[in-house]
């Protein structure tokens, strides 16, 4: 392979890498004839992202002798090749990305101001073609938007929330961070935003419901499709089908494939109102009589009465729980940088549904979301063949 | 108990989000008291916050365009919250344009205190987002917990520099000791100093005006007092950091009081907020600690222990 990617199209490519980055720590890459293709999956196997550059995006494109090869690479080696995104942009004017299959080694050359050159050798890994079986156009629901849109619906979030519930109704879409446990409920922040379906460019709604997905992987997204400006579409349907989001442009296509929490666990995490939301979306409860908390008090009230001397029940757990609260924060200032980085190792929600991997045979007409019915066992790629052997 | 406000000015929204964010930068926990007049957010003299307290008042008429309040009863018409400030400032921060915003206590699955904003959007459909943040509803009988604390029997009283000046220094001898000295006199003049085995630093600023007290009685220790004596507390470097690094509030007067080797008293005033923190003095024992040279020594022969 040798292409040559000129001007705005190496952040373009980038930011790709940056996005991607996000989510796997390997980058499998694959020339085609027709198109390049990048992917990645996370280690859990529950969010997949693609990146397809046809030959048009490059200045000049030649794939493999080998209409079969793919690769792989640690995706940190690639991102330090571009690594910082806006000095990119002033100081490199072309990057040529070359393929050494005898040698495995994959070089990216970046051609920059002032006749400098910047050479880094990468090697690669064979491995076995990745593949997600996801089809669009079966989803129910599609829903299209400016990328601001949905960059400002995230913002609302703080980066501490890791998934997210998206419900629909026919006019309104609404997104609420999903809290895992009855116990942590308590304690958390509820954000809900609620989006009138005027806001989107399309807004198809065929299976009204919820479903909830990570939001790391589509901040990932986002900041690919913030910085090109091109829509997002949204496609998903049933809880436990997966979110498929999806950029098109005549020269790229990039599709992220999340697991969405299945349904059963949907229903443990049920809470009093949690189905408030989608039925009646486009509702703040706004009367002041509503508001109230008079049971809460009358408990209280009653308690300080009763009480006198003896000792009064409601009250000591109030208390414990302060001193809780205490205690957590204080730990938590302490252990802050050890978690975060035992977070990042850790492969998100167990709860989500693996997204079935194909290892298969590349056939002549590889498309990308082509769903394979013909074929019942779906590995994932074979460095991980025993580990998941089970899905 | 029944609370709703609503908010339509974004200058007051900005307002109020900058005494939120201050408030936040000082402290994780904080109870929030409402009254028919008055909003306040209280830190009381507790050992898990290294005996620092906080009292900032605002009166909601300068914020809120309605403001509804039931309380306990009619005698007691008050609620008093605890809640995380961080979580408020947050839910806070995402409404910054809002075309209205809504501050309403509701029962969800637990009290909490409903952010909700009306956001611009690009079509003629406002966006919605609700925060819940939960609190803890404190009962009636642990009110008087909640007192405002009076002025102490302050030795000198003295209006303090511009807070980012003060905050520079401060900021530099962070890195030299976990200990300040603040101490000032009758005569204007003020003194941060930092002293350890290695270095003694000190910045002097004069001319700062000693503010006159009406009340006699706070001004007892202080009337005596020789104008160039100095009055000095020793405190951590580190919560005198965090009041000023948590400023977002320009306050248009600023002053400190000063109770000799006991506790610094700060107030900032501004129009419609005031703000009073107290910093004790740092206990003896930790600046034994602190002092004995022991550690630099240990230190020094890890490395050359085989």
């Amino acid at each position: 392979m040798d292409c040559m990617v000129t001007g705005g199209h190496v952040k373009v490519l980038a930011t790709a890498i940056h996005s991607l980055s996000r989510i796997g720590e390997d980058l499998y890459l694959q020339p085609q004839e027709d198109e390049l293709a990048l992917r990645t999956v996370n280690s859990s196997h529950s969010a997949y992202a693609c990146f397809l550059f046809s030959p048009p995006f490059f200045q000049q494109y030649s794939s493999c002798k080998s209409p079969t090869f793919h690769c792989k690479m640690a995706i940190k080696c690639v991102q330090a090749v571009f690594r910082s995104l806006s000095s990119l942009e002033k100081m490199v004017e072309r990057c040529r990305i070359q393929l050494n299959s005898e040698k495995s080694r994959l070089t990216f050359t970046l051609h920059c101001k002032h006749g400098l050159l910047k050479t880094h050798n990468l090697s690669i890994q064979d491995c076995e073609s990745l593949q997600a079986v996801f089809n669009k156009e079966s989803c129910a629901n599609v829903l299209r938007a400016q990328p601001r849109l949905l960059v400002e619906t995230v913002l609302h979030f703080p980066t501490s929330v890791e998934e997210v519930s998206v419900s629909v109704s026919s006019e309104r879409v609404c997104f609420r961070n999903h809290v895992e446990e009855e116990a942590e409920q308590s304690k958390a922040v509820l954000t809900e935003l609620s989006l009138s379906a005027k806001e989107f460019e399309q807004f198809t709604v065929g299976c009204p419901g919820r479903v909830t997905f990570c939001l790391k992987e589509m901040r990932g997204l986002l900041m690919f499709a913030e910085s090109s400006g091109l829509p997002v579409s949204l496609h998903f349907d049933e809880p436990g089908r997966p979110v498929i989001l999806s950029l098109t442009e005549s020269v790229l296509e990039v599709n992220f494939v999340l697991a969405t929490l299945s349904e059963d666990s949907h229903l443990c995490n049920h809470f009093n109102n949690s189905t408030e939301c989608h039925q009646n979306p486009a509702l703040l409860p706004d009367d002041f009589m509503n508001d109230d908390i008079d049971s809460y008090l009358i408990a209280m009230e009653t308690s300080e009465l009763a009480s006198g001397g003896s000792g009064c029940p409601p009250t000591l757990p109030r208390k414990a729980s302060m001193g809780q609260l205490r205690a957590r924060a204080s730990s938590e200032g302490e252990e802050e940088e050890e978690e975060e980085e035992e977070e990042m190792r850790r492969p998100p929600n167990e709860k989500f549904r693996s997204l079935f991997f194909g290892s298969m045979l590349p056939t002549s007409s590889q498309a990308t979301n082509q769903t394979l019915r013909t074929q019942e066992v779906l590995a994932s790629d074979s460095e991980n063949e025993e580990e998941d052997s089970s899905f | 108990m029944k609370f709703r406000a609503k908010m339509v000015d974004v200058g007051c929204l900005n307002h109020f989000t900058r005494v939120v964010n201050t408030i936040s930068k000082l402290t994780k926990t904080c109870t929030l008291r409402l009254t028919t007049d008055n909003l306040f957010f209280m830190l009381s003299d507790k050992v898990a916050n290294g005996g620092v307290s906080m009292w900032c008042e605002l009166s909601q008429a300068n914020f809120f365009d309605e403001f509804q309040l039931e309380g306990v009863s009619a005698e007691a018409n008050e609620i008093y919250l605890e809640l995380q400030p961080e979580y408020m400032s947050r839910a806070l921060k995402t409404a910054q344009n809002a075309k209205s915003l809504k501050i309403k206590l509701t029962k969800k699955h637990c009290p909490c205190l409903t952010v909700a904003a009306e956001l611009p959007s690009v079509s003629s459909v406002s966006r919605l987002v609700t925060h819940d943040i939960p609190v803890d509803v404190i009962p009636r009988r642990l009110w008087q917990d909640f007192k405002e604390p009076s002025v102490p029997d302050f030795d000198v009283s003295i209006y303090l520099p511009p807070l980012k000046t003060m905050k520079n220094v401060v900021d530099r001898m962070k890195n030299l000791s976990n200990q300040l000295v603040v101490e000032a006199n009758r005569n204007g003049e003020m003194n941060l100093k930092i002293e350890t085995d290695l270095v003694s630093v000190s910045t002097h600023f004069k001319d700062l005006g000693n503010p006159t007290w009406s009340d006699d009685a706070s001004q007892g220790q202080s009337q005596g007092r020789a104008p160039e004596a100095m009055a000095h507390a020793r405190v951590d470097i580190k919560k005198l950091q965090q009041l000023l690094a948590g400023q977002q509030v320009n306050p248009s007067k600023a002053m400190c009081n000063i109770v000799n080797k006991r506790m610094l008293h700060f107030i900032l005033l501004h129009e419609d907020v005031s703000l009073q923190y107290f910093i004790p003095q740092w206990p003896e024992k930790r600046i034994l600690g602190y002092k004995t040279p022991e550690k630099h020594l240990n230190s020094g022969s890890v490395g050359r222990k085989p």
